[in-house]
């Protein structure tokens, strides 16, 4: 056993407490600073970082019960964190019963999905939690038996006292053991003696989802219920002018029709309190169908919103900010961003003297990418369930960080934030977007507006149109080479609409001499959010692309010149901040090269691209190996290397890398949401071009590094090099480089039949 | 007034015939398993069984499947142990989970009628369901298990 580095007197504290009928309960909680300093997690997040904390629940059956702090999307959070917890405690893995916990920032943590931060963020308190526990119920039975602590051992929930035979189940001590004050030092697992962690355990949500047990926030029902959609403006820039709600107040099952705003006047929004409209039409009644209905009854004009101004709170008080009216296109939007590119941008790196770098190379490589904005298409569609009255609010539904939406509704609704009650559903997709909680609060208006419960719903038009985007990208990257071809400056100047993307203190930075990013940006009224890996999933398109031409003018092998330039990072570094492993970057595209037969005649049949990518801590490899069938490109096979550290679950970590390897694929071929005059072209899949079945690889195969380092980020970093790997290997297919997303533009048709099989 | 069998139930339902089967289910005879993706036909979310066939419910009046025999997910197996259900357990297919179940009553009508299907078989069959997380070669490989399963008997 190895003791546990933090000490608990100063910054965190366990509580035990007997439940209700007998049985430890144990909740571990902990200062956010602690937190933050234990597992490197970047201060920046807005929102608040409350106390964390793990439950344990022991019955005298020896029933164990975990709960699971932080929101489900997909990314198997319900089964990995609690599994963490069975592990320090012993536990046997299959009798453990999970349960989703309340959403109580103080007993349970930061409740944040998102930022490939739950396994992260909860690694050592969840550990502490188990490993506590258990000690507390060991010192239980050495009481009882009268026995030294260090003779007893642990197996599946049971304690053995081998001299002299006895053994007993930790229920049998759970009660005794609640009285046991929390040990002052924490000894948990050495990673060798793992039994539970770094194997394949199954989602324990899995019998559920195949059998349609309602899980999701559409799904949730409160007798008495009603639905209530919402029409939001019909382009960005716009607002509601006026409307008349007689024809569709006179539809079937129709309760209710108004406007509603969303913030008062001033409201000073937090970083996710984003909202494309403020005002929206709503409609409520009886069922969906019904509303549906009544919904194309509306009529309504609407005008030019103009510019308008948000009040953003800051750290440093709060400050206006300007959202410009204008009815934006994507041709205008291309435009704007090329004459931008032109323009001084902000410095955000500098190392040696690129200017003259530049003046002096024997050859420079000058390349431009552009990617549009992207539509997160979660497949559950936005909603919330509300029950609101002037006293109290029950919430429920599907999101990723309660913690920060509750503040928000709060202030909203004028109720402190012990009359709030947010329960989570998991959640069909997240992807980012559901970190944005404005559908919550606009639910929770409905609901006090019309006195009933409501359940907010968007159709899938309204989700896809309503903004909260990936933004829309472009990057300039430039090398120069000397008359030796070696590589002897770099420079990226990026920018987009609303925000630039690039990371100034990656990879290459550190292994270039002399060096310099830039980046600018362009306001806008159409909104963005944090989309799987913000901005990575564009540099990594970039970025891997770029560097493979490099490699290509070079005259080197593209995972060679990686190499070289991490060797490079590792044993001549220029500059202090930057911010990757070069061993552990160099690591997976060893492991790809080699798992991948990279080179091997064999694989000659196939046009292949690599790329590699850090962020969110971890590093991802990628070699995509495409074929062309009837003049369309195909990826066939991909060989995946990921370094994450500790694998907490192997097989749900597997699956995560291949969906972000096709979900990868499907963006980079296909995703596109573009606008006219302000209007989303696309509003739902018959226009919004999605990977579909046959479209996906054959095979996928992922390799881990195995080290014992605490667990980085895995939901997100397997994404963005998939893009540089597609466009590397489309480069080999076709002959062509491709520097604009998405690379098949208009997308190939589909051989989906829409239709059932019989005409209706 | 509307008779319909749902999964070997029978209903008597006083509503507008052109209400889509989905809106039925999910509202009306409480059946959320069947879910909502985008309401034309593009998803698949919503596949349902008429008498056999794989539709999407979203685009299916209910006045179609008056007195027709309509299975949803939770009519698929009595015990969840359809060789399709055990399959997606054993590959551990699901993230978010939401588009599975549509995914299975897709994939379910294939088995039935194709006892070996072949990967263009499955391709065929499963064009139309979309899953955002990106899961489809664990659906692919599950229905292959699901087809041995069952042939296994
Ligand atoms: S909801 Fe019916 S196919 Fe998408
Ligand atoms: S599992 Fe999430 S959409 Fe398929």
């Amino acid at each position: 056993m190895e003791p546990s580095k933090t000490t608990h007197s100063r910054r965190s504290f366990l509580r035990s407490s007997l439940l209700a009928g007998g049985g430890l309960m144990i909740s571990f909680s902990w200062l956010p600073e602690a937190v933050k300093a234990a597992n490197g997690i970047d201060a920046g997040v807005p929102g608040q970082w409350s106390e964390l904390t793990g439950y344990i629940r022991i019955t005298p059956d020896n029933v164990i019960r975990i709960l699971n702090p932080n929101p489900e999307f997909g990314q198997n959070v319900m089964t990995s964190l609690p599994m963490i917890i069975a592990e320090e405690l012993d536990a046997d893995w299959e009798k453990i019963v999970v349960e989703m916990g309340p959403h109580d920032n103080v007993k349970l943590g930061p409740q944040f999905t998102g930022g490939s931060n739950s396994v992260r963020m909860y690694w050592k308190p969840m550990r502490e939690a188990g490993a506590a526990a258990r000690a507390m119920l060991l010192q239980a039975a050495a009481g009882t038996w009268s026995v030294p602590v260090e003779e007893l051992t642990t197996k599946a929930a049971t304690i053995f006292h081998e001299k002299s035979g006895r053994s007993a189940t930790y229920g049998s001590f759970a009660t005794k053991a609640a009285a046991i004050p929390v040990p002052k030092e924490i000894h948990t697992k050495a990673v060798k003696d793992f039994k539970i962690l770094r194997k394949a355990q199954k989602n324990v949500e899995g019998s559920k989802i195949v059998t349609g047990k309602p899980l999701f926030g559409l799904d949730y029902h409160q007798e008495g219920m009603l639905i209530a959609m919402i029409q939001h403006p019909p382009a960005f820039g716009m607002k509601l002018q006026s409307f008349d709600a007689s024809q569709a107040l006179g539809m079937p099952g129709i309760k209710d029709v108004f406007s509603l705003k969303l913030y008062p006047e001033g409201f000073e929004q937090g970083g996710f309190d984003t909202r494309t409209f403020n005002e929206l039409l709503v409609v409520v009644g009886k069922t969906t169908w019904e509303v549906m209905n009544a919904r194309k009854k509306l009529v309504a004009q609407w005008q030019p919103a103009g510019d308008t101004k948000d009040t953003m709170a800051g750290r440093n008080g709060k400050r206006e900010v300007t959202v410009p009216g204008e009815l934006e296109s994507t041709d205008s939007q291309l435009a704007k961003m090329e004459a931008f590119s032109k323009q001084p941008a902000q410095q955000l790196r500098k190392d040696g003297d690129p200017e003259s770098a530049f003046r002096n190379a024997a050859q420079i490589i000058e390349r431009t990418y552009n990617a549009p904005f992207l539509a997160h298409n979660c497949m559950e569609p936005m909603n919330f369930f509300a029950d609101v009255t002037d006293e109290k609010a029950l919430l429920a539904g599907p999101l990723q960080a309660p913690g920060w939406t509750e503040p928000t509704l709060s202030k909203i609704l004028n109720l402190p934030p012990e009359k709030i009650e947010i329960r989570m559903t998991r959640m069909g997709g997240g992807f980012g977007r559901r970190a944005y909680g404005h559908y919550l609060s606009e639910a929770a208006l409905i609901s006090r507006k019309v006195k009933a419960p409501v359940k907010l719903i968007y159709t899938r038009e309204d989700d896809m149109t309503y903004g909260i985007y990936r933004p829309m990208y472009t990057a300039t990257y430039r090398a120069a080479l000397d008359a030796n071809k070696n590589l002897i400056a770099f420079h990226v100047k990026g920018g987009g609409i609303p925000e630039h993307a690039i990371h100034a203190n990656r990879f290459p930075a550190g292994a270039v001499d002399n060096y310099l990013a830039e980046g600018w940006q362009i306001p806008s009224n159409i909104t963005i959010g944090a989309f799987r890996a913000p901005r990575s999933n564009f540099n990594a398109a970039a970025e891997q692309s770029f560097l493979d031409e490099v490699a290509e003018a070079m005259g080197k092998d593209p995972i060679d010149l990686r190499l070289e330039l991490l060797k490079r990072a590792k044993e001549k570094p220029i500059g202090e901040k930057n911010d990757y492993d070069a061993d552990r970057y160099a690591g997976v595209l060893q492991l790809v090269r080699e798992k991948s037969g990279w080179g091997k005649p064999e694989n000659k049949k196939y046009h292949r691209g690599v790329a590699a990518y850090f962020c969110h801590n971890s590093y991802a490899a990628h070699v995509v190996d495409m074929v062309m069938k009837d003049g369309r490109p195909f990826v066939e096979r991909v060989y995946s290397a990921m370094d994450c550290g500790i694998v907490i679950n192997t097989d749900a970590a597997t699956n995560m890398v291949e969906g972000a390897v096709t979900d990868g694929i499907g963006n980079a071929f296909y995703g596109r949401l573009s606008h006219k005059e302000g209007k989303a072209e696309q509003n739902n899949f018959h226009r919004y071009r999605m990977i579909r079945h046959s479209e996906a690889p054959d095979k996928i195969e992922v390799h881990f590094v195995q080290n014992d380092l605490d667990p980085t980020g895995l939901g997100e970093p397997p994404f963005p090099p998939v893009f540089g790997a597609v466009a590397n290997a489309l480069y080999k297919a076709t002959g062509k480089r491709h520097y604009d997303q998405p690379y098949l533009n208009p997308p190939p048709k589909t051989a989906t039949k829409p239709e059932n099989k019989r005409p209706f | 007034m509307l008779k319909l069998n749902i999964n070997k139930k029978d209903y008597e339902l006083n509503i507008d015939p052109n209400t889509p089967l989905l809106w039925v289910l999910r509202d009306i005879v409480g059946l959320v398993g069947t879910k909502y993706g985008c309401g034309i036909a593009q998803c698949g979310a919503c596949t349902v069984h008429l008498n056999g066939e794989a539709v999407r419910s979203c685009v299916t009046t209910v006045s179609r499947a008056a007195g027709q025999k309509v299975v949803t997910i939770e009519g698929l197996s009595v015990n969840g142990d359809h060789p399709l259900q055990q399959a997606w357990l054993e590959l551990d297919v699901s993230q978010c989970g939401y588009c599975q179940a549509g995914q299975i009553m897709s994939a379910a009508v294939l088995l039935k009628e194709n006892k070996n299907p072949t990967d263009k078989d499955i391709d065929n069959a499963m064009e139309g369901n979309i899953c955002r997380c990106g899961t489809y070669l664990r659906i692919h490989k599950a229905i292959q298990l699901a087809a041995e399963i069952q042939r296994k008997g």
